[in-house]
């Protein structure tokens, strides 16, 4: 891991002199990220022990929804992960 | 004879390096809490304290540190998944890098090394503001870097310690903590259209292939799949200006 963390944030100052990397795989970069995150948000906000679950039984999904709010005004991250847990110890008490 | 320019009038340094250490500061509040979380999630998902405590020091990546848990803690065996996974997560640190790289071409190469590793998305963010406001200075990205990097690896041990006490009471809720980070790191991404596509994509196709495939091989599925079709998009629209 601390390899393969170093060698992104080290390799372009070893070679990037030399070479030029094309704009299309820049672009493709600047993409990687959002991806990520989004591929490993969905699964584990619609997905409930390997089944679908879009309903009002799936306390995470429901959670989601304030913590959205909260990240999208608060810009935090402690907030908003507090208030996403708060929710979810909420709603597994009521639900 | 290695010496940057700015070894000329030491002041400069220093009024860098404390410039460096002023901005910071909003920056490493968002990180204390980020690193209590790892340490708290490391000894939640099985790893020692030590471990935990390591994987901060040595790697220094918050993102994939939280993915490699998550995975640890799904009981992904196969290190190949998780050191692939890291890989692209940390591929985005190959165009800060490379932005950055010709200011650091001419550095000794022992603080090319130093300021690499300290590279990461608020160090680069800062670094990168300030030249555009000021001009670069190797002493202000070490500052920076250094500051957040030491932050980081004493807010996990906090985290590590507190969470002996607060694991049983934070229980339900922590299991949480880690989506709700990445839905916050995700939302200030999604400024354009294709971000958003990218992201609605990715998420499709994590789902679809979450509910198929074996293993974790969903994320990388689906961020290959989703970054490629925003990659070709992005050049789509470019042309038809």
């Amino acid at each position: 891991m601390m390899l393969v963390t170093y060698i992104p944030r080290m390799l372009p100052l070893a070679v990037l002199s030399r070479i030029n990397i094309s704009k299309g795989v820049l672009n493709w970069l600047s993409y990687v990220p959002v991806a990520v995150l989004s591929a490993l948000l969905a699964p584990e906000l619609l997905l409930k022990d390997g089944q679908l679950s879009i309903n009002l039984t799936n306390t995470y999904l429901l959670a989601a929804i304030p913590c959205f709010i909260a990240g999208i005004y608060s810009k935090s991250i402690f907030l908003t992960v507090v208030t996403g847990m708060g929710m979810v110890v909420l709603l597994n008490r009521f639900i | 004879m290695a010496k940057p320019v700015v070894a000329q009038a030491g002041n400069l340094q220093v009024l860098d390096v404390s410039q460096g250490l002023r901005e910071s500061i909003p920056v490493l509040l968002g990180v204390i809490p980020f690193g209590i979380t790892c340490g708290i999630i490391g000894i939640t998902t099985g790893l020692t304290h030590v471990e935990t405590i390591l994987m901060s020091l040595l790697v220094f990546a918050g993102a994939s540190q939280f993915v490699a848990m998550t995975m640890l803690g799904a009981g992904i065996a196969d290190w190949s998944i998780i050191v692939f996974t890291t890989f692209l997560i940390n591929l985005r640190h190959f165009i800060m890098g490379a932005s950055l790289a010709p200011y650091m071409m001419k550095l000794p190469l022992p603080f090319q090394a130093l300021l690499s590793f300290g590279m990461v998305d608020e160090s680069y963010a800062l670094t990168a503001n300030r030249i555009y406001k000021v001009g670069y200075s190797p002493y202000y990205q070490l500052s920076v870097s250094m500051s957040l990097y030491l932050t980081w690896v004493i807010s996990t041990v906090f985290g590590v310690m507190m969470g002996g006490y607060l694991a049983n009471c934070l229980e339900w809720g922590l299991d949480f903590a880690m989506t709700a980070t990445f839905l916050v790191l995700l939302i200030p991404r999604l400024v354009d259209r294709i971000s958003l596509l990218v992201c609605t994509l990715s998420g499709i196709i994590a789902v679809l292939a979450a509910l198929y495939l074996p293993g974790k091989w969903y994320i990388i599925v689906a961020c290959l799949v989703a970054s490629v079709i925003g990659s070709i998009m992005e050049r789509m629209r470019g042309h038809e200006k």
